[in-house]
């Protein structure tokens, strides 16, 4: 059954029906289905790789209402996927140039842009003013935001996630199905699992994972049959295989099952171990300036660059000794406990997990990580080294 | 008995890159268990400190979750194929 309610429907002008005369031919559709498109607002969160290709189609369906809500800006490395940026919107807010482009497909829709950040302060009224929400962010604080607060409105979450070259899609909240709690619990600890801007992502995977979403919106709002809930859609763009997992909705999940815990929003940053005090010793860091000065003097120094070969050949660093972060713990006898070690990746983050594995075998040496890694190698010390 | 991992691409760093291993067990425990052994680097990844199952990853025996059956203490009849699925957060950055 459809989201949007009769007394919702407008009727479509002479030029909606000829505009989306190929919907109207399907008896799926119809009249009667492209009426309550009209009608229909959706909130896609996030204008990256996933809400590109959302916010297109659903221009191009005639989806009235299109909400983006993004705080970004367009860089140069978006466009190898984020096919809703040009090459002229670097610099701009990505809501700026989605809103250019969905006019420029459908100047009938009515875009509404939530230049912000979404937080358990506004998540709530960002949300009630919609239909379906699709989820097309990257980090683990708001995809739980984005259920618990279309879990607390009753609407359906449309999600997918992606890393390298293999997406997730389903529809949580919806039909009876599960949320994304059901399904996963709790986040990974921060830092276990590396994110596409370390780990990379085909340009084309968010394109197909994010048609998968706009697809599974349109159906809901049409009140179509066979939508994703219940169910999560794996896809392997290597492989070029798709597979369907059933999954359940857990009666002890905290806030969709039968005694919920959860009744408000929470600090998500905290839910998801990023403001937490771990408890763990702080990792020592060094600056790339600091580390060049020592490498100038002639400090004995165990550099260890933890990227795999293809990482390295983008951008190789003077002198490092290469051991894979996936190969910290059983090479731990190859390390000088006397000497400091320097740990570096692209950005300084994976580099931390490996500084965490090797001590997790008892290593007492002094290790250090690379502020920024190789990227602020590349500019702050050697300009003639590409950032990635 | 020896069964089959599919190993996500999130946790094939910590497989040399393998997208399948085998491993031995009589049920899905003591197969992850196993596996988690032959890769020691893994094991954080796989189970908390207190070696419980980490929430982030669903294990599927064939396409059923195993929370739907006996969970790791599912019995295994050999020449089964345990899917890893953990949470991916990517898609917009």
């Amino acid at each position: 059954m459809s989201p949007i309610t009769d007394d919702r429907l407008e009727d479509l002008s002479n030029d909606e029906i000829s505009r989306y005369s190929r919907h109207l031919l399907l008896p799926e559709v119809g009249i009667d289905g492209q009426r309550r498109l009209k009608a229909a607002r959706v909130l896609i969160v996030g204008t990256g790789g996933l809400g590109s290709p959302i916010a297109l189609y659903l221009a191009a369906a005639g989806v009235g209402t299109i909400g983006v809500a993004d705080f970004d800006f367009v860089e140069a490395s978006n466009l190898q996927r984020q096919i809703i940026h040009g090459t002229r919107d670097i610099d701009r807010p990505k809501t700026a140039s989605a809103r250019d482009r969905i006019k420029g497909i459908n100047p009938g829709a009515n875009v509404v842009v939530h230049n912000t950040r979404l937080d358990r302060e506004n998540a709530l009224d960002i949300f009630k003013d919609y239909d379906v929400v699709t989820d097309g962010t990257d980090n683990y604080q708001t995809r739980y935001l984005i259920n618990d607060a279309c879990v607390m409105l009753g609407i359906p979450n449309v999600y997918g996630s992606i890393y390298q070259f293999e997406g997730q899609a389903s529809v949580f909240n919806a039909k009876g199905g599960p949320c994304y709690r059901c399904l996963y619990p709790a986040p990974p600890p921060p830092g276990l699992v590396p994110s596409c801007a370390e780990g990379g992502v085909l340009g084309v995977l968010p394109g197909i994972i994010g048609t998968i979403q706009a697809c599974e919106t349109i159906k809901i709002i049409i009140g179509g049959a066979g939508i994703l809930a219940g169910r999560l859609l794996l896809f392997d763009a290597w492989e070029m295989k798709f597979r369907e997992l059933r999954i359940d909705r857990d009666p002890n999940c905290p806030i969709c099952g039968q005694n919920p815990t959860i009744h408000e929003l929470v600090d998500y940053e905290r839910f998801c171990g990023i403001s937490l005090d771990s408890g763990e010793k702080p990792i020592d860091t060094i600056t790339a300036s600091e580390l060049k000065m020592r490498m100038d003097r002639g400090d004995p120094l165990q550099i260890i660059d933890i990227r795999e070969p293809h990482e390295q050949a983008i951008a190789r660093f003077p002198g490092a000794k290469y051991i894979p972060l996936g190969q910290m713990a059983r090479r731990a006898e190859e390390f000088d406990p006397r000497i400091d070690a320097v740990f570096l990746c692209k950005i300084g983050q994976r580099s931390i997990f490996a500084i965490r594995a090797l001590r997790g075998t008892g290593y007492e040496g002094r290790l250090l990580n690379l502020k920024d890694g190789v990227n602020a190698w590349a500019t702050e010390v050697d300009k003639s080294l590409p950032r990635y | 008995m020896s069964v089959t991992f599919h190993i996500p691409t999130a946790l094939r760093a910590f497989t040399d890159g393998k997208r399948e291993v085998t491993a031995e067990g009589s049920t899905v425990g003591e197969a992850l268990s196993n596996f988690a052994a032959s890769y020691p680097d893994i094991r954080p990844h796989l189970y908390e400190d207190g070696g419980e199952l980490r929430s982030f990853i669903n294990v599927f025996l064939g396409d059923t979750n195993v929370k739907n059956l006996d969970g790791l203490s599912t019995p295994l009849r050999g020449g089964e194929v345990i899917t890893l699925v953990p949470a991916i957060a990517g898609g917009a950055s």
